[in-house]
């Protein structure tokens, strides 16, 4: 593939989540121009935002709330600007997660219906790789249909509620789904919203060649 | 039960002291042997599913170097990089993740103060933490080593008044995401992993398992993962280029494991 002739800038957001450093790296390798901050006018600004998350479901959301994160998204989605969310960042869209913090469920952001629950395997957290089922005309999985990629999670989207008819049939979400005990979602592609629950950073050359669809769709 | 589909991964580990490869050979091709990012990328490119760096280091003076290595690893490999050996403490584990590893391996400070486990889980995500347990046969009256298993600390040199199995159950129900689990028996010897240890902790928890300690021939790694292992360690025989990661997989693939 040849270098887009301008670079991408993406933000990486920043709100205090894990390892990002991973994610500022390989997205700088397929091309794009990289800035880790949880500044919201800077998140609102960039070509791509990348949403990033792991560990503890309500621990995440405090953060990215704290940031701001959810106003961002919103503007940048009604604009049809893109957001890339992973592993938890990709939890956070759905309505809510059954992940205990003190026993309540907590709320999720809301961009798609459903919830996000344990997985139901004889091995949990889900930690390796695994392949993947892609539909037809998935623009982040062009050329890496048939790879593996990294997970490790021990909650999913176990169930996808979003099926639009009418005339909204044309732009249904393409939805990956994966299996460790039970089928999850493990990508989506939903208009500007994209998310994965493995770890394209983490995903060596699989991972790098989906990120660089991603920064080439920008 | 609908199918798991995650393949066996194959782990290589490298010691790293004061940010160099402990007894460094050398693989051609390779610039400098001694330089832990250098061997990372070199087993990467044969295919590696995951790397793992034991710290060394005695003087905590030359851990900064460590971190270095760690994150110019992170920079350059782009595979989960798990780093353990003498980590004691939450900011230790804070600082090991900001220079780029994904998880990190706790176990003496775990042992003596077995609450780090829960602290660790609760900041970071059970995830990010490895239980690394150094497993010893206890030695009868007889001199012989019995089926019981005990736990050791400081590198196997010390052993701990603790059932291993049972240390293995209460660190998965206190957070931790995984069992990297050595046997100091079996290290070195190249004969083959300790199935039966391998089993008897596959059966008390229910978080992925590492197998590590014995790997001397590519024949050696599909018995463990019969035993139950979700992941096969090995660091010498990488180390010393008797064998490739692929020639691994090879072997695990003749077996019926599924890998990457």
């Amino acid at each position: 593939m040849t270098a887009p002739a301008a670079r991408p800038h993406v933000v990486v957001l920043d709100y205090g989540s894990g390892n990002v450093h991973s994610a500022v790296r390989a997205l700088e390798r397929v091309g794009a121009d990289v800035e880790l901050t949880g500044d919201a006018a800077a998140a609102l600004a960039a070509d791509g935002l990348f949403v990033p998350g792991v560990g503890n479901f309500h621990a995440c959301l405090r953060g990215l709330r704290a940031a701001d994160g959810p106003r961002v998204i919103d503007i940048r989605l009604a604009g049809g600007r893109p957001v890339l969310g992973v592993c938890v960042g990709m939890q956070a869209l759905f309505d809510g997660s059954s992940e205990s913090a003190g026993g309540q469920p907590e709320e999720g952001l809301g961009q798609w219906p459903g919830s996000v629950d344990r997985l139901d395997a004889p091995v949990v957290p889900h930690m390796g790789w695994s392949s993947v089922r892609v539909p037809e005309g998935t623009r982040l999985f062009a050329g890496v249909e048939d790879q593996r990629f990294y997970f490790v999670h021990s909650y999913a989207a176990l169930a996808w509620h979003l099926h639009p008819e009418g005339a909204f049939a044309a732009v249904a979400p393409k939805v990956t789904w994966a299996t460790h005990g039970t089928d999850f979602v493990a990508a989506v592609e939903n208009g500007p919203l994209s998310a994965t629950q493995f770890h394209p950073e983490k995903s060596g050359d699989a991972g790098a060649h989906l990120l660089e669809n991603w920064v080439r769709s920008l | 039960m609908a199918a798991v589909s995650v393949a066996t991964r194959v782990i290589a580990c490298l010691d790293v002291d004061a940010g160099r490869v402990v007894k460094g050979v050398n693989f051609e091709n390779l610039r400098d042997a001694g330089d832990p990012v250098e061997l990372a990328k070199l087993y990467d490119a044969q295919g590696v599913d995951e790397l793992t760096f034991l710290d060394v280091t005695a003087s905590s003076g030359d851990r900064a170097t460590t971190y270095d290595v760690v994150t110019r690893t992170a920079e350059q490999v782009f595979i989960p990089l798990t780093v353990g050996g003498g980590v004691r403490s939450v900011d230790d584990v804070d600082r090991l993740l900001r220079a780029g590893a994904d998880k990190v391996g706790v176990n003496t400070a775990a042992i003596a103060r077995p609450e780090l486990i829960a602290e660790i889980a609760d900041r970071f995500g059970a995830q990010v933490l490895v239980l690394s347990a150094d497993v010893r046969r206890r030695i009868g009256d007889d001199g012989r080593r019995t089926g019981e298993f005990v736990m050791t600390t400081h590198g196997g040199r010390t052993p701990v008044d603790l059932d291993a199995i049972e240390w293995c159950a209460r660190a998965a129900e206190l957070g931790a995401g995984e069992i990297l689990l050595n046997s100091m028996d079996a290290d070195g010897t190249r004969d083959g992993f300790d199935l039966e240890l391998i089993a008897r902790v596959r059966a008390a928890v229910t978080v992925p398992l590492v197998a590590s300690g014995g790997a001397g021939a590519a024949m050696h790694f599909a018995p463990a993962v019969a035993a139950g292992a979700d992941a096969v360690l090995a660091a010498s025989v990488f180390h010393f280029g008797e064998l490739t990661v692929a020639q691994v997989k090879a072997a695990l693939r003749a077996e019926g494991v599924t890998v990457r």
